[in-house]
């Protein structure tokens, strides 16, 4: 008996976890399945009624408004936000004196709620009050930067504030990657006189392969999953210019009473993050494991 | 420090290095300006007066400083029926984020010690599983989640949401410590192992000590998603156990009142005190834990 | 009169209290949280306790009543509802078409709040016949606000007609003033529209097309004018007017920067908090056209267990209906009595207006529900009308677009 744990250890260990998975991520999957395939209203209902909410979802202007916005946000803030995260902690991990004092202040921004820096952020970006009326004050009266209420461009405010608030977690990340790579081997090649930037980009990057796939994934969670943000900041206006797909299925879900339709619009989603996550997971382990 | 930081400058001539240098500080420093803007337009509105607000620039500084909201926010801003501010929140967050986050933190650690050093058939099938799982959108679980709850007989207690926010923190846990520990050289667990070290003897003497950076990311990330955690906060909790950003949200968010964007502002940065205090606590054992790698190089 | 009415209310209460064995008891759901809001609902709960109640409050605010709503699912799936939950329009129906609503017939009947309701209010608090809700106040939606001072200097009366409206804003455009002070959120576009819509459409119009969906009506070319006029609105607001909260644009108004607002009567309390006097300082009048949009509050009892929570569902329909509630918390909302014989002496001339207003449309038939707040229709109808409103108010897409949008955002909706 002691001889059956002591092997099988591992998998008892992961075992609780693999069945809460089981139950609350793919048990939910499963249930918004089917619930996609009901007429629910206010509360979920159990009688198929077929791809009815697929088909009104697929005929709703603001989902394609939204699923357009997913792509332009996602790409950007997943990708902006890694650069200036590796940047910031490349640039930190230089023997910087009050390494801590900055290194808190990029991280800070995670730690406040967007419920109330959204408004802060409404009014920095408002033409009306913010950098547009600021540096028009300075006598720069031709400056405009008017993207919050611009229909074409509300989305890209939303790109900036999101990346205010997680590039500095990515800093971290990478920080602590950058810190626990072999100094033997940098040293190695410093002796055999390779450049700085070519030890870093042939030796440290390339060992940071593990962070990489820490900070897409953190990132890419943050991006389906924007909220918050959206609500405080733009509200998914001007009109719903800014709408994105988590928006749109709380919008159905709670304050429409079709849960049905948020039902549906969630599979999508979550099919979207499949396509995209799946290959990139597979090709990841798949590495490690070579 | 890598090494690296300090040999950079090496072949660099004395005047390019200082150049290069104040380049640096200045590059940092402007990032700093664009982290700390909307904290500068909180902090300075937070400062003002409701007819300083209502009349002036929202932006610029305050003309006469003053700390009433400060004392709003913590002690009378109502809340609801009740005018207590968001002291009486501020535990239940307490109570709910703590255990919370050393649970699903150590989980995560086993989780991941075992899929990066006990690989097994399908091992990294459940990690990809789990990592899945961090996609899942809130709003989706919500409904079902309340049902399970509610069979727990855990709905709108402490408990319930700590259950909750341990379930749907495991994915990131895991992979927060998986990644750390893929590379820890595997050499190392099997010679423990040719030692006579058994499972959780390794994980208690080698790897353990060896995450201390790790485990201050995971805290960091766990530590900020629970305790700004609205939508399972608002959904499962009952009068009593709502978390403080429930309270934040009932401060800020009314639609037909008369709106005190000073208080509001005070109440968001008090909200977030304690993450702040984890970050610059934080802070220092990064430091540590580099030390200790240092060590280990 | 009123002090024996009074006495009597409260001595019902007081032998209800004495006789019902156990205490009565409330969890109360709601969205009611900032100060003034606040202090009016802690009214009620002061005259639960008075009653031998016990009073737990579960405010959740935001979105107008979103968060509040996806907590309320949430506890009703877990089998844990609250006995008390703030509901309004057709929601409540839909509610207890779900089965979660208790029936407080009993308590309606014997206040006899048939014969003190507006008939049309009261119809919403009725579910096939039953009551299942307790109203608490009437906000008028379709109200224009104006800087008295801004008006006299530019020499303009308050408008009647909405070519009126026009004349008196490019004027005042002219004149470097921002005519039409909105913030560009779906929903103030939403009040701005139904506002529109009423004095275009006139009442049975609009109630063609907001509470029967009639699709002619919808499609019509009088609909096409509302839509007409609200692109001459868009011109008429100044370029930074997205996202921005109403009570920023009140503030615009309060200090001149822009002459009138489109706002239901809660911009009254924003005035009144800044200490400006209703007649003087700033003017109130419906917005031209016939007819009166209401916004009523009311709580809901949901079916709960144990006889101390169903005694403190009957109390709490009781008192909220009752006369002294209503007139405190309308006083500190700036809304009116839903109930129509509550003195009014100590509400302020915006106040008498609309209480006027009410009772004539209620005789002529022109008190209508507001699509914008959530009165008129259910929730993915309305949805579907204002995502409409909103993209077209915010694009240039032309009118007939915009009504073969309406007519397929609302097939697609059902």
């Amino acid at each position: 008996m002691t001889k059956w744990l002591e092997d099988h250890l591992p998998k008892v260990v992961l075992a609780p976890s693999f069945i809460a998975v089981l139950i609350f991520v793919y048990g939910f999957i499963g249930w918004t399945a089917w619930v996609s395939l009901t007429r629910s209203k206010l509360l979920p209902k159990y009688d198929i009624h077929g791809f009815i909410q697929y088909e009104r979802l697929f005929a709703a202007p603001r989902w394609d408004v939204a699923m357009n916005n997913l792509f332009i946000f996602g790409a950007l803030f997943i990708v902006i936000s890694m650069i200036l995260g590796l940047l910031l902690a490349i640039l930190l991990d230089q023997n910087i004196r009050t390494e801590g004092a900055i290194r808190t202040i990029y991280l800070y921004p995670m730690a406040l709620s967007m419920i109330v820096t959204g408004t802060a952020w409404k009014w920095i970006l408002n033409p009306g009050l913010g950098i547009e009326a600021t540096v028009k004050g300075w006598g720069f009266e031709s400056f405009t930067f008017d993207w919050l209420v611009n229909p074409n461009m509300a989305i890209y405010t939303i790109v900036i504030a999101a990346i205010w608030q997680s590039s500095g977690f990515v800093m971290a990340l990478f920080l602590a990657g950058l810190r626990s790579v072999d100094t033997e081997i940098i040293r190695a090649a410093q002796v055999d006189g390779i450049p700085t930037w070519r030890v870093y980009t042939a030796i440290i990057i390339p060992s940071m392969a593990p962070i990489f796939l820490s900070a897409f994934i953190v990132l890419s969670h943050l991006a389906i999953k924007s909220f918050d943000l959206v609500i405080a900041l733009t509200g998914g206006g001007p009109g719903f210019a800014s709408d994105l797909p988590a928006t749109y299925m709380y919008a159905m879900a709670f304050s429409r009473g079709d849960i049905g339709q948020a039902a549906s619009s969630a599979m999508i989603m979550m099919a979207v993050v499949f396509t995209i996550v799946v290959p990139y997971l597979y090709s990841e382990l798949r590495a490690k494991n070579d | 420090m890598t090494d690296l930081a300090m040999s950079t400058a090496r072949g660099q001539s004395r005047i390019g290095k200082v150049a290069l240098r104040w380049l640096l500080y200045i590059a940092l420093g402007l990032f700093a300006l664009y982290y700390l803007m909307p904290l500068f337009v909180m902090i300075t509105t937070s400062l003002k007066s409701l007819e300083e607000i209502r009349t002036g620039d929202l932006i610029s500084l305050p003309r006469e400083v003053t700390f009433d909201a400060w004392k709003t926010a913590w002690a009378t801003a109502c809340t609801g029926i009740q005018c207590e501010g968001v002291r009486p929140f501020f535990w239940n967050s307490v109570l709910i984020a703590v255990p919370a986050v050393m649970i699903s933190t150590l989980i995560g650690a086993l989780n991941g010690y075992v899929v990066a050093q006990w690989q097994f058939r399908g091992s990294n099938l459940f990690f990809a599983a789990l990592l899945f799982g961090c996609f899942i959108p809130f709003q989706v679980v919500l409904l079902p989640m309340a049902r399970v709850l509610g069979l727990m007989g855990v709905a709108g207690t402490i408990p319930g949401l700590i259950f909750v926010h341990v379930i749907y923190g495991l994915g990131f846990t895991t992979l927060f410590f998986r990644n750390y520990y893929v590379s820890i050289p595997s050499e190392l667990t099997k010679a423990a192992k040719v030692d006579g070290a058994g499972f959780f003897r390794i994980f208690w003497s080698i790897f353990l000590p060896l995450s201390l950076p790790i485990i201050v990311v995971t805290v960091i990330w766990q530590f900020t998603q629970i305790w700004n955690d609205f939508l399972f906060g608002v959904s499962f909790s009952q009068a009593g156990t709502q978390p403080i950003t429930v309270a934040l949200n009932n401060i800020v968010n009314s639609t037909t009142g008369v709106k005190e964007y000073n208080v509001d502002m005070a109440t968001a940065i008090i909200a977030a005190l304690p993450t702040l205090l984890v970050y610059v606590v934080a802070g220092k054992y990064f430091i540590r834990g580099l030390t200790a790698g240092s060590v280990k190089g | 009169m009123k002090n024996y009415v009074f006495g009597a209310v409260s001595a019902v209460a007081l032998m209800s209290a004495n006789v019902v064995v156990a205490e009565p008891k409330a969890e109360v759901l709601h969205w009611w949280t900032s100060g003034g809001e606040a202090r009016s609902v802690a009214v009620l709960q002061q005259e639960f306790a008075d009653n031998g109640g016990t009073w737990t409050d579960m405010p959740v605010a935001g979105g107008g009543g979103d968060a509040a709503m996806s907590a309320l699912r949430a506890r009703v799936l877990a089998g844990n509802a609250p006995t008390a939950v703030q509901l309004k329009g057709p929601a409540i129906q839909e509610w207890y078409e779900e089965g979660v609503l208790a029936d407080i017939s009993a308590v309606a009947e014997a206040e006899g709040w048939a014969d003190v309701l507006p008939a049309s209010i009261a119809g919403h608090m009725q579910c096939e016949g039953s009551w299942c809700a307790a109203p608490v106040n009437v906000h008028r939606v379709d109200w224009i606000w104006a800087n008295a001072d801004v008006l006299e200097a530019n020499g303009i009366a308050m408008p009647t007609t909405w070519d009126e409206f026009n004349a008196a804003a490019e004027k005042l455009q002219g004149a470097g003033i921002i005519p039409l002070a909105h913030g560009g959120q779906a929903w103030q576009d939403a009040t701005v529209f139904e506002a529109v819509a009423l004095g275009i459409l006139g009442a049975d119009g609009f109630r063609k097309a907001f509470v029967e969906l009639d699709e002619a009506t919808l499609t019509s070319d009088a609909m096409k004018s509302v839509f007409d006029q609200m692109r001459t609105l868009r011109g008429f607001v100044d370029p930074n007017f997205p996202g921005r909260d109403w009570n920023l644009a009140t503030a615009m108004v309060m200090n001149g920067e822009a002459a009138f607002q489109i706002m239901g009567d809660w911009a009254k309390g924003e005035f009144l908090a800044a200490g400006k006097a209703p007649g003087e300082d700033f003017l109130c009048a419906s917005v031209p056209g016939e007819g009166f949009l209401y916004n009523v509050d009311s709580f809901a009892m949901f079916d709960v267990d144990g006889e101390d929570n169903q005694a403190g569902q009957a109390l709490l329909a009781k008192l909220i209906v009752g006369q002294s509630f209503q007139k405190v918390f309308n006083l500190n909302k700036g809304s009116i009595p839903a109930r129509v014989d509550v003195a009014l002496d100590e509400f302020d001339s915006c106040a008498h207006l609309s209480a006027e207003d009410m009772a004539a449309s209620s005789e002529g038939g022109s008190l209508l529900p507001s699509y914008a707040h959530g009165m008129a229709l259910r929730g993915a109808q309305s949805g579907a009308i204002t995502d409409v409103v909103t993209s077209h108010f915010n694009s240039d897409m032309s009118s007939d677009e915009a009504v073969q949008q309406l007519a397929t955002a609302i097939a697609n909706s059902l």
